[in-house]
């Protein structure tokens, strides 16, 4: 079963209605004896970094450690800003360093909050985007963004004036600054593929 | 580049959807929580709830069709109608609404917008103004509130710009004079609006056809359109209006 993370910001709610929507159990939980036989982990989060990282307290390390033990992990927004090693919103806050990277403020000279559907270019090797094809709008909400310095990461790009890394997949970790839970059908779809990940991952480790 | 929105409204009234022109004369258009669903399902950009009793009793009520809303949409709502206080805000983000919107609270406190705004960033915080084309001044409106039911002597363009500055994220502009009469938008009034500030503003009452919608982009300036009577009742679908609006060069989520 997934996991979704239970800690005290916003859309956690939102992110187990969709997933069983598509028929997929998910689980909201801040257990570490569940967090640590999910098939995967999904940590969402409407909060600002700080208030977020904080609040994910200890889970942050279990997390992490799962994550490298290649527990799939799927980032959502702040989640997704998380996996990085550090923000620059209200401070310098560390993350949790799964990705090479930092994450500051969208850069001046447009609309900020980043607020509404943007396309995304979707690499054909990301396996969130499986089925999806070459490009899909997906819904955003943010004002801070990540600059991905990883050589091992695939990063898909939304153009917002500049280009922006609206998603990552470093082996068994992704991340998505959009909302999937948010962004309609395209986003379902998103979810559905995390949790093919997750069951495809799990069945491998699984002896016969 | 960011998609110009397409947004359904649904009206809500003792846990119906209904229509009416110009605020009155309601007619029955169906479920909230289906209609919502198939507008999600659609592919419709975002959705907004607006509770048209808001009394004591039916905030109860709305905090449960929030919660029933969110369990299948998977689209951002606005959820607006009698909001007062930080609270009640809280409780409907909580619920599962992206965004609350805010009219005649804002109007008597202007501070629940900067207040609403520093707790929960300027993202989820919507000023809704009803305006009405002033009589005595030319080229000018009047904010309404309660409903519309109580004219103010307050600018709409002032106060539009006025709720910028204390932390509105967004404006959604309804004209009470075109309002459920399917005749086209007020675009002169949207026009005075966007031109005034710097956020998104969605522009609201009129929609009849797809060129209202056109025009109401193109000439209003506005981020967003609004829409009832024109989707309710099928008159065109989403996908419709989408291509519609694609095919004349307008960015669409499609």
């Amino acid at each position: 079963m997934i996991v979704v993370i239970d800690y005290n910001v916003g859309n956690v709610k939102s992110v187990c209605n969709a997933f069983k929507h598509i028929g997929c159990e998910a689980k909201l939980s801040r257990e570490a004896g569940v967090i640590e036989n999910a098939t995967g982990i999904v940590l969402p989060g409407v909060a600002a970094f700080g208030y977020a990282i904080s609040a994910l307290g200890p889970l942050a390390e279990l997390i992490k450690s799962l994550a490298l033990g290649g527990k799939p992990l799927l980032g959502i927004c702040v989640g997704y800003q998380m996996l990085f090693e550090s923000s620059s919103e209200y401070g310098r806050h560390k993350g949790l360093g799964l990705v090479g990277g930092n994450v500051g403020s969208i850069p001046p000279g447009r609309v900020i909050p980043h607020m509404g559907w943007n396309l995304v270019e979707l690499p054909k090797d990301m396996d969130l985007f499986a089925g999806l094809g070459n490009e899909k709008h997906f819904y955003f909400a943010h004002s801070f963004c990540a600059e991905v310095e990883d050589a091992g990461a695939k990063i898909a790009y939304a153009d917002y004036g500049f280009e922006l890394a609206a998603s990552v997949q470093k082996a068994n970790i992704y991340g998505t600054q959009f909302h999937p839970e948010k962004s309609g059908k395209t986003g379902l779809k998103v979810l559905h593929n995390f949790a093919d990940i997750c069951k495809k991952q799990n069945g491998e480790k699984t002896p016969k | 580049m960011l998609t110009k929105r397409i947004i359904p409204c649904l009206d809500v009234k003792d846990n119906r959807v209904v229509k009416g022109v110009n605020f009155l004369n309601l007619r029955d258009a169906g479920d909230p929580v289906e209609l919502g669903a198939r507008y999600s399902d659609e592919g419709a950009d975002e959705l907004v709830f607006l509770d048209i009793t808001a009394t004591i009793r039916s905030r109860k009520t709305i905090v449960e069709l929030v919660e029933k809303v969110a369990e299948n949409v998977f689209i951002p709502f606005t959820v607006g109608g009698g909001i007062q206080t930080v609270e009640q805000i809280d409780e409907l983000l909580r619920s599962g609404a992206e965004k609350v919107s805010v009219n005649t609270a804002a109007v008597a406190n202007p501070d629940l917008l900067a207040e609403a705004a520093q707790r929960f960033g300027n993202q989820c915080i919507v000023l809704a103004i009803d305006a009405r084309r002033s009589k005595i001044r030319p080229g000018k409106w009047h904010v309404c509130i309660k409903a519309g039911s109580e004219p103010t002597d307050i600018d709409v363009v002032e106060w539009a710009v006025r709720g910028e500055e204390l932390g509105a994220g967004e404006i959604l502009l309804t004209s009470m004079d075109a309002d459920g009469t399917k005749a086209g938008y007020d675009n002169e009034l949207n026009k005075a609006v966007t031109d005034a500030v710097n956020i998104p503003v969605i522009a609201s009452g009129g929609a009849g056809t797809l060129e209202h919608l056109y025009d109401a982009i193109v000439d209003g300036g506005a981020d967003a359109v609004l829409m009832a009577s024109i989707t309710h009742f099928e008159n065109y679908t989403i996908k419709q209006i989408k291509e519609y609006l694609r095919d004349r060069g307008i960015p669409m989520n499609l």
